[in-house]
């Protein structure tokens, strides 16, 4: 007998310009890590799966760097916010609003993300 | 938009033309002097939104909505019963009759008129000049169309190095465009610096990847047959290829409705006004911002100078007293990830100054600072590192305590002198943009309470606009907290309040061998159940791996839960590089490598096009791998018996040897032998921060082991054992902990020296600060590792012991596990294609990062008086 995890079917999408974009399967998302996407258009999106299960996506590129590798930061959360952290010089970015939040002025684009 | 019903002929009206910053702050002016209320008060807003911040205009690029930019708040408008209307310029005023006319036919009557109609670019006459292209940068309206326009192309340049010109070029560049810069004067930014500072700047900005072109001015816009840009003349004969250009060559005060209905303006333009900013010419006319020629005859680009003028102005019209008699123009940025700033009289126009200059056009690096005869500190300019900008800005006028020499000089060299903002005046002015002296901000800790940055900018209003000062306040409120003896939490981090040591022992005692167990259990309560941080994770990460045999977990740092807590560096298990690629360091103990070995490197790097260089750990340093070539590369190398050299890991390092007794005449001891045994011994080891050591074979010390974490030197009689040594930022000579030991003793202390540290060092602590910190310091240390004071040698030589024997390579694992290894893709949905981010140059005949995105104004500027 072979039993099939639940999730496997399960595909996290990207909302684009109103469709659904499939990216990969939920289970390649380790909690509290994220992975990059690359988009039709040529744009990167990194993505993260939090410990409860929620998925965030958000513009892969540092706006401080210039590299594309937010997705390879390292996540946690301040007062209940989600956040990554830069790997390369360590500002946080808020996954929910792409807000920096050891810059008030920088922010990063966000993505409509689910699993489905 | 709003109108207030009971508005009548027999309100006094006020009128105010342009809703741009100024406007914006004179609104709030007035309402504050409650005359919102006695008067109506009609806002003509020519562009289709409301006031944003345009100082920050730039951020737009790097992420921020036109939204986030808006500086009206609808609700100030509308408790205040302002009447806005967006969209609708002001078209004629006519004096005699006291009436203004808007676009849109609607006239409105006034008592006082209000000018804040800022500026507009300037566009130098060439031919083509308005051809499809062109742009012109000042409002979130040029930059949409920027953007879009850039979407297709690939080249682009700026007419104009001043400061505006350089952010304008960085935002074309983080647009993905290639970039250039064409500036008439012999350097950029010529208002604010002089030649060497413009040399340094050239530099830094030039190795960006930008082109800078000075010395030419633009004398065509060359078009397609469809009039679309495809080039510019420039004035030495030569022609630039670009698909757009943007104007940045200054702007112009726009005082065209004034000059229409007779207002008095400057010869070089500027609405004239008095000292209270109203115009010469009619006193029912005010003028403010930059479209105003204020009474010292200047016209300000700059903001700050603006809000004092729209205070000045709004106080006047409720009869109060104010006077606008001049600012100051200094202006501080980050532009491309450069530093620039400029104060006071910052090119010596003062009789009989002297310049005081440090420069370094290699480092990018050049200050000067003007002091007068008397020593005072009269303006200056810093090109690379503007750290004292704050500081000095806010000495400027008085004679500093300390040498100015000593303000310019870098750290360590000859007797450069930090000067903290402890030692600044009470009212010494901190934050220039809202008039905030130092006495205020520490009111607002002692008296007012705050204890955070953002409460004092809340309470003070200093670091709200352009934020330059944000840092100096930092630092103000921390010491002015200290000095109250306000006590700081000790905990790691947001998550838990215990301190590393603290976990160290929970974790060994409890044998909690998951961070989620651990967070869950002894968090903080907010924190509890929750993700954690950035800080804690790694650290608990390194915790867990140190004593993995022991409490039961794995040692492989990308099992499981520690996958996610180990920092990028160690995720990868390689270290990132400024481009998004990686470095690969294969372990070499003791620098001892066999010709075989060496070819193996040589060739893979050849095969990957990696650049190589010999690192100063004795071993070779492979760069510009992307992350799909990771598990490539190592296969290679662990084929020919390399191991991961841990150069990404808060762990043993590198055992450096010298030759030693096999082949030195002064030799007394094998320690090349030594060198590797130690390197092999405790590599892997996760600690609270990296572990060097080395081994020299005798007195004369050539592998440098005094300035290792922990460093043996050879006697005739055995070893002698170092501790505690450091190189790097802070040197350290490490300390004898032991004399003439044999091999034996010589590893059992260091086993026991090692896992005391690793038990009770902070987090990112290396031997010489732990040693420094603890009680009864280096004598401490001997007594428990050497004497056994505390009896717990024996544990923490079998802590060690179980490290050594579960030791495993953790490349050899990896590219055996392929789930591990399709996390080193570039692209989760494409496995195949390479990050097209990470590109590079050829350099002396290796290769190096070619840049990407530049960082784009994202610190916002202080001011630009020249654009
Ligand atoms: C490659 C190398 C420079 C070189 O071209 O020679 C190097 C490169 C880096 N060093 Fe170093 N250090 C290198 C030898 C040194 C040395 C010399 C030595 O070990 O004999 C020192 C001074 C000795 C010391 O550590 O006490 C040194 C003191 C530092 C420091 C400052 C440490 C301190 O306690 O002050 C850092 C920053 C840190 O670790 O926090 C650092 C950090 C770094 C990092 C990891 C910075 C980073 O996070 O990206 C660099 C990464 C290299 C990479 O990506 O592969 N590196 N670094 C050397 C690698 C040696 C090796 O084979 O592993
Ligand atoms: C990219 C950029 C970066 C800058 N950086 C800095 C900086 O770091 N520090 C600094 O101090 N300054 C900076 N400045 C300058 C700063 O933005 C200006 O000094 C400030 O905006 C001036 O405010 P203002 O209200 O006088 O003019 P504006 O903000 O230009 O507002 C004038 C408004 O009046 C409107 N208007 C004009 N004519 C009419 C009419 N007839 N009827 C109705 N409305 C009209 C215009 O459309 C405009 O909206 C920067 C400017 C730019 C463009
Ligand atoms: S330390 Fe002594 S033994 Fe080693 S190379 Fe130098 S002189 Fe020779
Ligand atoms: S100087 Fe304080 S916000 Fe500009």
């Amino acid at each position: 007998m072979t039993l099939a995890p639940e999730t496997t079917d399960l595909k996290v999408e990207l909302q684009l310009n109103g469709d659904w974009f499939a990216v990969c399967e939920l289970a390649r998302l380790l909690p509290g890590r994220g992975v990059a996407a690359l988009l039709p258009d040529g744009r990167q999106a990194a993505l993260f799966r939090d410990r409860a299960g929620n998925l965030y996506a958000v513009d892969n590129r540092d706006p401080f760097g210039g590299a594309a590798v937010l997705s390879r930061g390292l996540t946690g959360s301040v007062q209940g916010r989600p956040f990554v952290a830069s790997p390369l010089l360590k500002q946080r970015f808020d996954l929910e609003t792409g807000q920096c939040l050891d810059d008030e002025s920088v922010r990063i684009a966000t993505y409509e993300v689910r699993a489905a | 938009m709003t109108a207030t019903p009971e508005a009548t002929e027999a309100t006094p009206t006020i009128v105010l033309v342009g809703h741009g910053m100024v406007g914006q702050r004179f609104l709030e002016a007035l309402a504050e002097r409650g005359m919102t209320a006695t008067h109506r008060v009609v806002v003509l807003c020519e562009e289709p939104r409301p006031a944003y911040d345009r100082v920050a205009l730039t951020s737009y690029f790097s992420g921020k909505t036109p939204e986030e930019l808006s500086m009206t708040d609808m609700e100030f408008i509308e408790t205040h019963g302002i009447e806005l209307y967006v969209g609708d310029p002001a078209v004629s005023v006519d004096r005699e009759a006291k009436k203004v006319t808007a676009r849109s036919g609607q006239v409105f009557a006034y008592e006082t008129l209000v000018l804040a109609t800022g500026s507009y670019p300037f566009v130098p006459p060439v031919p083509n000049k308005d051809a499809r292209g062109c742009f012109v940068y000042r409002t979130i309206e040029d930059l949409l169309a920027i953007e879009e326009y850039a979407r297709t192309r690939t080249t682009g340049a700026v007419v104009g190095g001043g400061l505006l010109g350089l952010e304008a070029a960085g935002a074309l560049k983080g647009l993905g465009l290639t970039s250039h810069i064409v500036e008439f004067a012999p350097r950029l930014m010529p208002v604010q610096v002089d030649d060497g500072g413009g040399a340094a700047l050239l530099r830094t900005i030039e190795e960006m990847g930008l082109s800078v072109h000075t010395g030419v001015g633009t004398q065509e816009i060359v078009v397609d047959e469809d009039g679309a840009v495809t080039g510019m003349k420039l004035s030495d004969g030569s022609e630039l290829a670009t698909d757009l250009v943007v104007f940045s060559a200054g702007v112009r005060p726009r005082d065209q409705l004034a000059r229409d209905c007779g207002l008095t303006v400057g010869e070089r333009g500027g609405i004239t006004v008095d000292e209270q900013c109203r115009t010469v010419a009619d006193p029912h006319v005010f003028a403010i911002g930059e479209c105003a020629l204020a009474a010292d005859g200047r016209v300000y680009g700059l903001v700050a100078p603006g809000y004092e003028q729209a205070e000045t102005a709004a106080a006047t019209i409720a009869s109060d007293e104010a006077a606008f008699l001049g600012a100051d123009l200094s202006t501080k940025l980050k532009l491309l990830g450069v530093d620039v700033a400029s104060f006071g009289d910052a090119h010596g126009a003062t009789a009989d100054c002297l310049d005081v200059v440090y420069s370094d056009s290699r480092a990018g690096l050049y200050k000067k600072l003007v002091i007068g005869r008397d020593g005072t500190l009269l303006g200056g300019i810093l090109v690379g590192d503007a750290e004292a900008y704050g500081t000095l800005k806010a000495f400027t006028g008085s004679v500093p305590p300390v040498k100015p020499e000593s303000l310019v000089l870098p750290a360590g060299a000859g007797e450069s002198v930090q000067l903290g903002p402890t030692a600044l005046p009470d009212d010494a002015i901190i934050c220039s943009c809202n008039n905030v002296r130092k006495g205020t901000i520490r009111g607002a800790v002692t008296e007012h309470n705050c204890t955070t940055v953002p409460e004092v900018k809340k309470c003070t209003k200093a670091g709200t606009t352009c934020g330059s000062c944000v840092k100096v306040l930092g630092q103000l409120v921390t010491a002015e907290l200290e000095a109250s003896g306000v006590e700081v939490d000790k905990g790691l981090c947001g998550c838990f309040s215990q301190t590393r040591e603290e976990l160290y022992e929970i974790v060994l005692a409890l044998r909690i061998n998951t961070y989620q167990d651990l967070l869950d259990r002894y968090g903080r309560d907010g924190a509890k159940g929750g993700d954690g941080c950035e800080i804690c994770k790694p650290a608990v990460g390194s915790i867990i791996a140190s004593l993995a045999p022991t409490i039961g977990a794995s040692g492989y740092v990308l099992d499981g839960e520690q996958a996610s807590l180990q920092d990028s560096n160690d995720h990868f298990l390689a270290n990132i590089q400024k481009n998004g690629s990686y470095s690969v360091v294969p372990r070499i103990p003791g620098g001892e490598i066999t010709p075989e070995g060496l070819i193996v490197i040589g060739e893979i790097a050849r095969d990957f096009g990696l650049y190589t260089k010999i690192t100063g750990g004795q071993r070779i340093d492979m760069f510009g791998a992307r992350v799909e070539q990771l598990p490539l590369i190592w296969t290679r190398l662990v084929d020919a018996g390399f191991e991961s050299g841990h150069a990404y890991g808060k762990s043993l390092r590198t055992v450096k040897s010298c030759v030693g007794q096999t082949w030195c005449r002064y030799g007394v001891q094998d320690s090349v032998r030594m060198a590797i045994d130690l390197e092999l011994r405790y590599r892997g080891l996760r600690s609270p921060h990296k572990l060097k050591s080395a081994v020299s074979g005798c007195a004369r010390e050539c592998a440098e082991a005094q300035s290792k974490d922990f460093g043996v030197i050879a006697t005739s009689s055995g070893w002698n054992l170092y501790v505690g040594g450091n190189g790097g930022a802070t040197p350290r000579h490490a300390d004898l902990l032991a004399q003439d030991l044999t091999d034996a003793e010589l590893i059992k202390l260091i086993d026991r020296f090692l896992m005391f540290y690793i038990r009770t060092a902070d987090r990112l602590e290396r031997t010489s600060t732990w040693l420094e910190r603890i009680p009864g310091g280096l004598d401490h240390v001997r007594d428990v590792v050497v004497e056994d004071s505390l009896g717990i040698c024996e544990e923490l030589e079998s802590l060690m012991t179980a490290h050594v024997a579960h030791y495993v390579d953790e490349w050899a694992t990896t590219i055996n596990d392929p789930e591990k290894l399709a996390r080193f893709v570039s692209f989760v949905n494409a496995p195949d294609t390479p990050d097209p981010v990470v590109g590079f140059v050829p350099e002396r005949e290796q290769i190096k990062p070619d840049l990407p995105l530049l960082t784009i104004g994202h610190r916002p500027l202080e001011g630009s008086a020249q654009r």
